[in-house]
C-alpha cells in the first residue's frame, strides 16, 4: 500500500534522503576502519583529497564520473522500460570492439574529424546490437532479460579474449592488445583542451568523452521526456497494458529502450579507448557496468541525479585508489567494501532512514 | 461529553487534511453508532476515502481527533486501527492470486513459524465466521478462480479473521454484478445484527436507501448534512450532495440514424487454451444511435471491446470499422484505430486507461501523444499538452483543476472524467465506451450520459458496455445482450424491461 508512505517534501525526498543514505554508510565504514586500527578521520581526509585535492585527483574523479554516466544513462533508459539491463558491462565491451575495428580499419586513411564520429557511431552500434540479442529473446521468446543480458555479459567476455588472442593481438605483441591507434583516433585530453583555451592544468585520464557524457545526459532527457517515443517508452515502463490500449507495438518499443541503453553503454568505449588507452585492450569495461545500476538507482532514473550520482562513484574510486596508496592496510578490497557499503545504503536499503525523515518533516502541507 | 459518546464506536471531530494545495478535508466531524450501518456519499473528490484512509491510518491528519469507543486515540498505521478493532476493505483488491483462500487469509498473521498449525485454526475461524455471517466461500479455492464478488467476502473475511469489530467499505459495490451487490447487502445487514459497526462509501443511494440506518453527505471536503435514512429519499440526498437539484430521466430525441460505422460478422476469439471468448458476434452500428451491450460481467463483453478497439485482433470473423476491414488476416492496432476516428474508454480505468504516476496533462494524451498539436517535429509540445489538460478539465468538470498532479492522486471518479473528456474531446466517429459511469457521483452521471448523448447527435456511432441495467436502458437505442460469450438477443429500446432482460442476462434464450 503505497498510501501508507507518507509523503516528504520534494527536497528532502531528493536531496536529504540520498544524503541521509550515504551518512549512514561512511558511519558504518569509519566503523570497519577504525576495528582495523585507521583513524577513520584521517581515512575521509584522506579519501576526500585523493578525490578533490588537485586538479589532478579531480581530473581522475571526472574520468570515471564519464564511465559512470553512460552506464548509469544505460540502466536508467531500460529502466524507465520496465527492463532491468544487468548487461551494460558486455555492451560497454563489445562496443569497445565496434570502436576498436572502425578505428584499426579506418585510422590511416581519415581525419580525425571523421575517425571519431564513426568510431563513437560503431561504439553505439556494436553496444546497441549486444543488447538487442537479449531484447530479441525477451519480446519473441519469453526469455528473461534479467538472465540474458548477465549471460551476454559473460559471452562477451569469453569472446574478446578470443578476438584479442588470436585476431586482433598486434603481431609480436606479447600482451592481448591491438596495434596502437594513429594520432588522428585521439580524442583530446582535458588538459590539452583547457590549455588551448589557457588554462593550466595537471595531466589525467579526463578527456572530451565527459561533454559527449553530458550530451547523452541532456539527449536522454529531451529523448524520455519531450518525445511521443519517450512517452511510450515509460508509459510501457509503468503499465503495460496501458501502453497496449494506446497503440504502442511493445515488442518493438522493447527493441528501442534496449537498443538505446546498449549504446549507451558504449560510450564507455569512447572514454576507454580514444580517450586514454589509444588501443584495443582487454578488461577495459570492468566494473562500470555494474556500478551503473547503482548509479541509476542512486540518481532516480534522472539525467541531473544520474550525473550527481557518478560523481560521488567517480570520486569515491579515486578517493579510494589513493587511500589505498597512502594507507596500505587499507587494501583495494577495502576500499570495494565502501562503494559496496555506499550501493547498499542508497539500493537496497534506500527506505531505511525515511521513517526519521519522516518524523522531522511528517508533512501537513 | 463523555455521556454522549459513549454509543458511538467511532467519532471523528474536526479532522482536517491537505495533500499539498489540495485541501482534501476541511474540518470533518462526524459519530458513528455501535452496531449501525452508517452511509457516506458525496460527490468525487468529496474526500469520503481520504476521511476514511484517515481513520484507517493511513494517512495522518493535519488536525483533529479520532475517538474509538469513546477513547481518543493515535492512528498512524493500519496496525494501530486494527488493534483498535478496525478494519477496511478497498476497492482494489490485495489478494495474492495463486494462493488460495485459506492461504489469503492468514497472510500476515500467520501465527507460528509452521503454516499447518496455522492453516488449521484459520479454517476452524473461517467455518465458524461463514457460518455466522452468511460468508460462505471455498476455502481451497486459489483466489485467481473466484469470481470479483467472491473475492470481496474474502476480503471482508480476512477483516473479520483480525477481530475487526468495526468494517469501513470503500465503494464495495463498484465492481459488483447487482446479484452480487445484494448478496454484499444481505451479508451487511448480517454483520449488523451480529454486532458488528459498518460504514459503506457509495455512489448508489439505492444501496444507501436500502441497507443503512444514518447517512452523512460530504461536500468539497466537509461534512454538510447528516439524516437518519428513514428519513429522507433519493432525491433530497442527491440535491444534498451535489448542491443543486439532480434529473435522473434524460430525456433525449429519438436516435437519427446514419451509416453504418461499425459492422462485424461472425467474429470469434479464441484464448491459448482454446477457451471460446467470444463466439459468433455479429452487429453494426450506426451514426447517431447508442447501442448498448448487457450482460453480467465476464461474459465477453471485455473481450469483445478489446477486438473492436484493436487490442486483440479477432481469431475469426471480419469487421469493418469506418470502412477498414479488420480480420485475422489484416490486424489492426490501436493507434491506427485512433487514425480511423475511433475512441475507447476501457472498462478498468487503473490499469488501461492511465498510468498512475504520469501527471494529469500526460494522462490526458495517452493514445494521442504523437499527434497534433501535442507534438510537432517529434518533439512533445509541454505547455501545449497543459493547456489542453486545463480545458478538458475545465469542460468535464475534473477536480481538483490542476494538470501538474498525479493521475494516482486524483479521486476515482475524477480519474474517469479525465478519460472521457480525453476520449470524448477528439470528436470522434465512433465511440466505444466500457462501464462509463463506474465509481463516478450522480452529478456526474447525470452530466456523462448527456454528453454521450450529445456525441450520438452530433453523428457519432456509439457503443456502451456496462453492467448497470439501469444505464443501458436509460442510454441505449438498442439493446444487445450479451451472455458466454454470445449475443442471445436484440431489443428496441422502447420495448425493454428489466424482467426481460434481466432473464437474457441469465442465459434465457430471446424468442
Ligand atoms: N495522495 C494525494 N495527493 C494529492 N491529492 C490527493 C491525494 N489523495 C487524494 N487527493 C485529493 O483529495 C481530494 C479528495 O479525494 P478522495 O479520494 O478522498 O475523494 P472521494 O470522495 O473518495 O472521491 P471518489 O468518489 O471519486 O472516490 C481529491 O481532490 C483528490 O484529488
Ligand atoms: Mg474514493
Amino acid at each position: 500500500m503505497s498510501a501508507s508512505r507518507r509523503p516528504l517534501p520534494g527536497w528532502v525526498e531528493i536531496g536529504l534522503l540520498p544524503l541521509a543514505n550515504i551518512a549512514m554508510a561512511f558511519l558504518l565504514v569509519g566503523l570497519i576502519v577504525a576495528v582495523i586500527g585507521v583513524d577513520p578521520f584521517h581515512a575521509l581526509k584522506l579519501l576526500v583529497l585523493g578525490a578533490l585535492g588537485s586538479s589532478e585527483s579531480i581530473g581522475y574523479t571526472l574520468y570515471y564520473a564519464t564511465n559512470f554516466i553512460f552506464t548509469g544513462l544505460a540502466v536508467a533508459v531500460a529502466f524507465h522500460a520496465g527492463l532491468f539491463n544487468i548487461g551494460g558491462e558486455g555492451q560497454a565491451y563489445i562496443g569497445g570492439l565496434g570502436c576498436g575495428l572502425a578505428v584499426l580499419a579506418l585510422d590511416r586513411y581519415l581525419p580525425t574529424l571523421l575517425v571519431i564520429p564513426l568510431a563513437i557511431l560503431a561504439s553505439a552500434a556494436f553496444g546497441a546490437a549486444w543488447a538487442a540479442i537479449p531484447a530479441w529473446m525477451q519480446a519473441w521468446r519469453g526469455s528473461h532479460i534479467v538472465i540474458t543480458t548477465i549471460m551476454f555479459n559473460f559471452v562477451a567476455s569469453a569472446l574478446m579474449v578470443y578476438l584479442m588472442v588470436n585476431v586482433l593481438i598486434a603481431p609480436g605483441s606479447m600482451t592481448p592488445q591491438s596495434r596502437g591507434f594513429t594520432a588522428s583516433a585521439a580524442v583530446p585530453s582535458m588538459q590539452a583542451a583547457l590549455q588551448w583555451i589557457g588554462i593550466a592544468v595537471a595531466p589525467s585520464a579526463l578527456n572530451l568523452s565527459l561533454l559527449l557524457a553530458l550530451v547523452a545526459c541532456v539527449g536522454v532527457w529531451i529523448f524520455l521526456w519531450h518525445t511521443p517515443w519517450g512517452y511510450s517508452l515509460r508509459t510501457m515502463g509503468h503499465n503495460p497494458e496501458a501502453a497496449l490500449y494506446a497503440g504502442t507495438n511493445l515488442k518493438r518499443m522493447t527493441m528501442l529502450a534496449m537498443c538505446l541503453s546498449g549504446a549507451l553503454a558504449g560510450g564507455v568505449a569512447v572514454n576507454e579507448l580514444l580517450g586514454v588507452h589509444h588501443r584495443l585492450v582487454l578488461d577495459f569495461a570492468a566494473g562500470y557496468g555494474f556500478t551503473g545500476i547503482a548509479v541509476a538507482l542512486m540518481g532516480r532514473g534522472h539525467p541531473l541525479g544520474i550525473v550527481l550520482a557518478a560523481l560521488l562513484f567517480g570520486a569515491l574510486q579515486q578517493g579510494g585508489a589513493e587511500l589505498n596508496f597512502e594507507i596500505p592496510k587499507i587494501t583495494r578490497e577495502m576500499v570495494v567494501v565502501i562503494q559496496g557499503l555506499v550501493i547498499l545504503f542508497s539500493g537496497a536499503l534506500v527506505h531505511l532512514p525515511r521513517p526519521w525523515l519522516q518524523a522531522l518533516f511528517a508533512r501537513k502541507g | 461529553m463523555q455521556e454522549l459518546t459513549a454509543d458511538a464506536a467511532i467519532e471523528l471531530r474536526e479532522i482536517d487534511k491537505s495533500f499539498g494545495s489540495v485541501h482534501a478535508v476541511r474540518g470533518a466531524s462526524l459519530r458513528v453508532e455501535r452496531g449501525s450501518i452508517t452511509g457516506i456519499v458525496g460527490e468525487n473528490g468529496a474526500g469520503k476515502s481520504t476521511l476514511m484512509s484517515i481513520l484507517y491510518g493511513l494517512h495522518l491528519a493535519d488536525a483533529g481527533e479520532i475517538l474509538v469507543d469513546g477513547r481518543p486515540v493515535e492512528m498512524a498505521s493500519p496496525r494501530d486501527a486494527i488493534g483498535h478493532g478496525i478494519g477496511m476493505v478497498h476497492q482494489h483488491f490485495m489478494l495474492v492470486d495463486s494462493f488460495t483462500v485459506l492461504e489469503n487469509l492468514i497472510l500476515g498473521a500467520e501465527g507460528g513459524a509452521l503454516l499447518a498449525a496455522g492453516l488449521a485454526s484459520a479454517r476452524g475461524e473461517l467455518a465458524r465466521l461463514s457460518g455466522e455471517y452468511g460468508l460462505a466461500v471455498d476455502p481451497d479455492a486459489r483466489v485467481a478462480d473466484l469470481s470479483v464478488g467472491e473475492q470481496q467476502r474474502v476480503e471482508i473475511l480476512k477483516v473479520l479473521l483480525r477481530g475487526a469489530r468495526i468494517l469501513i467499505l470503500d465503494e464495495p459495490s463498484a465492481v459488483l454484478t447487482p446479484q452480487e451487490t445484494d448478496r454484499l447487502l444481505q451479508i451487511l445487514r448480517l454483520l449488523r445484527d451480529r454486532g458488528v459497526t459498518v460504514v459503506l462509501i457509495t455512489h448508489k443511494l439505492r444501496e444507501i436507501l436500502a441497507v443503512t440506518d444514518k447517512v452523512i453527505v460530504m461536500r468539497r471536503g466537509e461534512v454538510v448534512a447528516e439524516r437518519r435514512t428513514a428519513e429522507t429519499g433519493a432525491e433530497e440526498l442527491a440535491e444534498l450532495m451535489v448542491g443543486r437539484k439532480v434529473r435522473f430521466d434524460l430525456d433525449k430525441a429519438p436516435a437519427r440514424r446514419g451509416e453504418t460505422m461499425l459492422a462485424a460478422w461472425h467474429l470469434s476469439l479464441v484464448d491459448g487454451r482454446g477457451v471460446r471468448l467470444l463466439d459468433d458476434i455479429s452487429l453494426e452500428v450506426r451514426s447517431g444511435e447508442i447501442v448498448g451491450i448487457a450482460g453480467v460481467s465476464g461474459n465477453g463483453q471485455t473481450e469483445l471491446l478489446q477486438v473492436l478497439s484493436g487490442i486483440r485482433p479477432p481469431t475469426g470473423g471480419e469487421m469493418e470499422v469506418c470502412r477498414r476491414k479488420v480480420d485475422a488476416a489484416h490486424p489492426v492496432d490501436p493507434a491506427e484505430m485512433r487514425d480511423l476516428g475511433v475512441a475507447h474508454v476501457p472498462e478498468d480505468r487503473l490499469r488501461q486507461g492511465l498510468v498512475p504516476a504520469f501527471l494529469a496533462s500526460e494522462t490526458s494524451i495517452l493514445g494521442y501523444q504523437d499527434r497534433e498539436p501535442f507534438c510537432h517535429n517529434y518533439l512533445m509540445d509541454g505547455p501545449a499538452v497543459g493547456k489542453y489538460c486545463a480545458d478538458l478539465m475545465e469542460r468535464f468538470d475534473v477536480r481538483p483543476r490542476t494538470p501538474g498532479l498525479r493521475s494516482a492522486n486524483f479521486s476515482g471518479g475524477n480519474q474517469q472524467k479525465l478519460i472521457l473528456a480525453r476520449e470524448m474531446a477528439r470528436n470522434p466517429k465512433v465511440l466505444l465506451v466500457g462501464q462509463p459511469t463506474r465509481g463516478v457521483d450522480i452529478g456526474a452521471i447525470e452530466f456523462i450520459r448527456r454528453e454521450l448523448i450529445k456525441s450520438r447527435d452530433a453523428g457519432c456511432a456509439v457503443l456502451v458496455v456496462s453492467v448497470e441495467l439501469e444505464e443501458i436502458l436509460s442510454l441505449a437505442d438498442r439493446i444487445l445482450v450479451m451472455f458466454g460469450g454470445r449475443i442471445v438477443g436484440e431489443v428496441a429500446a422502447g420495448e425493454a424491461d428489466e424482467r426481460t432482460l434481466g432473464l437474457m442476462m441469465a442465459g434465457a434464450r430471446a424468442a
